[in-house]
C-alpha cells in the first residue's frame, strides 16, 4: 500500500538540523530575557512576554511550514527556512536599540512594552524556525505508516537541541560569551546548515544523476 | 583534675540553660507569603521583627525593626547607607531602589521631612508587608513605585530629573538583578546625578562579583568610596562625578552632623576613618555590561 518516494536529503541530515534549529531556537529566547532588561526591567512579566510571542511565532510558524510541504517538498525551500531564519535574527544584533527605544518611549507600562518589543525583535525569525519542523517530517516520511515514527524521531530530536541550547546558554555561553556574539554563533549556524542542505541536495542529485546514466549506458 | 571536670560541667549547664532560654524566645513567624518573586517571611522575638525573604533556601534577614524603638536601625547595611551624608548632608531629593522593611526611607523622611522621596520595588507583596508589618506608608513627599529599578531610573534620566541621593539597595536579595550591574546601567544612573549628588550601592563583597563589580563602578565613576565593616559582610560603594572630597573634610563633616543621627543608631563619626579609595581588588577583571553580565554565575564561583 505504501507508495515509496526518493528521499530529498539523507535522514541523518535532517534529524541533525532539526537539533540545530531546536538549539536556536532556545538560545535566543534565553538571550531575549538579556536583551530586554535594559529598557524593561526583569520582571516576571518580561520573561512572560518573550515566552508567550516565542509560543505564538512557533504555532505560526508550525501551520505555514506545514502548508508549504504539501506542494512540491524540496531542498531548496528547506534551506531558505534556516539562512532565511538565520537573516531575520541579524536585526536582534545589529538593531535592537533603535527598535526598542521607541517602544520605551511610547508604552510606559512594561509589560506591554515587552510584548511589543518581543514581537518586532523575535516573531519572524522565530515564526521561520517554526517552520522547519513540519516541513522536516515531510521530508524524512516514506510512506505513511512509518509517518508516526518520523515525526517523534523529529520531536526527540530538536526538542532535545532546544534542552542543550537552553542549557548551554544560560550555564556557559553567558559566562564565557558577549551576548551578541552568542547570537552572532546562532546566525551563523543557521546559515552554515542552510548551505549543508544545498551542498547535500547536490550531491545527491548529481549521484542519482550518475547512477541513471550508468544504467542507461548499461541498458544501451 | 576534678575541678576541671566540674568547671566543664559547669559550662555544659550554662550551655544547656542558654539553649533552653533560647528556645523559649525562639523567631514567632508571624506572617508568611509566596510572591511573585520569593518567598515572604515576618519573624518576631521579642521587641525585634525580621523581614526575610527565601529562608527554606537560608536567606538572612532582609531588614529588622525593633517595635518599642522604630527609629533604631538594627542592621549595619541599613546604617551604612546613611554614609553618603558625609558628602551630601542636606538631599533634597532622594531616590530608594529596594523597599524591603523601609527603614531606609522612612529614616530619610524623618530625618528631611521636606525632601521629595521616590522608592522602587519590584515587588508589590514586599510593598504590603512592609506596610502592614513595619509601619511604611507613603507621604505627601514619599511615594513607593512598583517598579524595575532600571526602567525607572531610564525614564527619569530622559525626563531630565535628578536626586541628589541615590541609595541602590536591589542586590541583597536571593537572586541578582543582572541588569543593574552593568556599565551602562551605571551611566543610566550618573544621568539622574548632578554635581552635588551621591550615590550610595549595597553590594557584594565576596566572592569574583566583588572584583567585577569594582572594576565596573570605577570604569563609570573613577575613583570612589570603598566602605566595609569588620561587622558587616556588606560592602558599599559610595561614588559621586566629580572627584571626591579628601577624608578630611568627611571627619569634619561626620562631627558636624553626626548627632543628628544618633537616634537612628548610625555612628556616623566612625565612618570616615572606614572609607577608602584604596583598589583591593584584582583590576584585570571584565567589566559588566549589558553584553556581559552573568551575576549570577560568578556569585557561585
Amino acid at each position: 500500500m505504501s507508495k515509496k518516494q526518493a528521499r530529498v536529503l539523507p535522514r541523518s541530515v535532517i534529524a541533525s538540523l532539526a537539533f540545530v534549529s531546536g538549539f536556536c531556537i532556545m538560545t535566543i529566547e534565553m538571550l531575549g530575557a538579556r536583551i530586554l532588561s535594559p529598557y524593561f526591567g526583569g520582571s516576571l512579566s518580561v520573561w512572560g512576554s518573550i515566552i508567550t510571542i516565542f509560543m505564538l511565532a512557533l504555532s505560526l510558524g508550525y501551520l505555514l511550514g506545514g502548508r508549504l510541504s504539501t506542494k512540491n517538498p524540496n531542498a531548496i525551500t528547506y534551506a531558505m527556512f534556516f539562512i532565511g531564519a538565520g537573516a531575520f535574527s541579524l536585526p536582534v544584533i545589529l538593531f535592537a536599540d533603535p527598535i526598542m527605544e521607541p517602544i520605551f518611549m511610547a508604552i510606559e507600562d512594561p509589560r506591554y512594552g515587552s510584548l511589543f518589543a518581543s514581537i518586532f525583535l523575535f516573531f519572524i525569525p522565530t515564526s521561520i524556525l517554526g517552520m522547519i519542523s513540519p516541513y522536516s517530517v515531510r521530508l524524512m516520511v516514506e510512506s505513511e505508516e512509518h509517518s508516526g515514527h518520523m515525526a517523534g524521531l523529529l520531536y526527540f530530536v530538536s526538542t532535545l537541541g532546544s534542552a542543550v541550547g537552553t542549557l548551554g546558554t544560560s550555564f556557559y555561553f553567558v559566562l564565557w560569551f558577549e551576548v551578541n556574539q552568542i547570537l552572532w554563533g546562532a546566525v551563523f549556524s543557521l546559515v552554515l546548515a542552510g548551505v549543508v542542505i544545498l551542498l547535500s541536495s547536490y550531491l545527491k542529485n548529481l549521484k542519482s544523476a550518475n547512477r541513471s546514466a550508468t544504467y542507461a549506458k548499461k541498458r544501451a | 583534675m576534678q575541678k576541671n571536670v566540674l568547671k566543664n560541667l559547669c559550662q555544659l549547664c550554662a550551655v544547656t540553660a542558654l539553649l533552653f532560654s533560647q528556645a523559649s524566645v525562639w523567631a514567632e513567624t508571624i506572617h508568611e507569603e509566596r510572591s511573585k518573586y520569593r518567598d515572604i517571611t515576618v519573624t518576631q522575638v521579642g521587641d525585634r521583627r525580621c523581614l526575610l525573604f527565601n529562608v527554606h533556601r537560608g536567606d538572612r534577614n532582609q531588614t529588622c525593626m525593633m517595635v518599642d524603638d522604630r527609629d533604631l536601625l538594627v542592621f549595619d547595611y541599613t546604617r551604612m547607607s546613611f554614609s553618603g551624608m558625609l558628602l551630601q548632608p542636606e538631599p533634597e531629593s532622594i531616590l530608594v531602589i529596594g523597599l524591603g522593611g523601609g527603614s531606609i526611607p522612612m529614616t530619610f523622611a524623618d530625618m528631611f521631612p521636606n525632601a521629595k522621596i521616590d522608592v522602587v520595588e519590584i515587588d508589590e507583596a514586599v510593598v504590603r508587608v512592609a506596610e502592614e508589618y513595619f509601619y511604611y506608608s507613603d507621604t505627601d513627599n514619599m511615594t513607593v513605585y512598583v517598579d524595575d529599578g532600571r526602567p525607572f531610573i531610564k525614564r527619569a534620566g530622559i525626563r531630565g530629573q535628578t536626586y541628589d541621593y541615590i541609595v541602590l539597595d536591589a542586590f541583597s536579595g536571593d537572586y541578582i538583578p543582572e541588569h543593574m550591574l552593568t556599565r551602562e546601567f551605571l551611566e543610566e544612573v550618573k544621568s539622574i546625578m548632578t554635581a552635588d549628588s551621591v550615590l550610595v550601592a549595597n553590594t557584594f563583597s565576596t566572592s569574583r562579583l566583588y572584583d567585577h563589580e569594582s572594576v565596573t563602578y570605577q570604569r563609570a565613576f573613577g575613583e570612589f568610596y570603598n566602605f566595609k565593616l569588620p561587622t558587616s559582610g556588606n560592602r558599599m560603594i559610595i561614588a559621586q562625578l566629580g572627584t571626591l572630597p579628601p577624608r578630611g573634610e568627611l571627619v569634619e563633616e561626620s562631627r558636624r552632623i553626626a548627632a543628628s543621627l544618633e537616634k537612628y543608631g548610625v555612628p556616623l563619626s566612625d565612618y570616615p576613618r572606614r572609607l577608602t579609595t584604596r583598589v583591593d581588588w584584582d583590576m584585570s577583571r571584565r567589566e559588566l555590561t549589558d553584553q556581559y553580565s552573568p551575576g549570577n554565575l560568578l556569585r557561585d564561583n
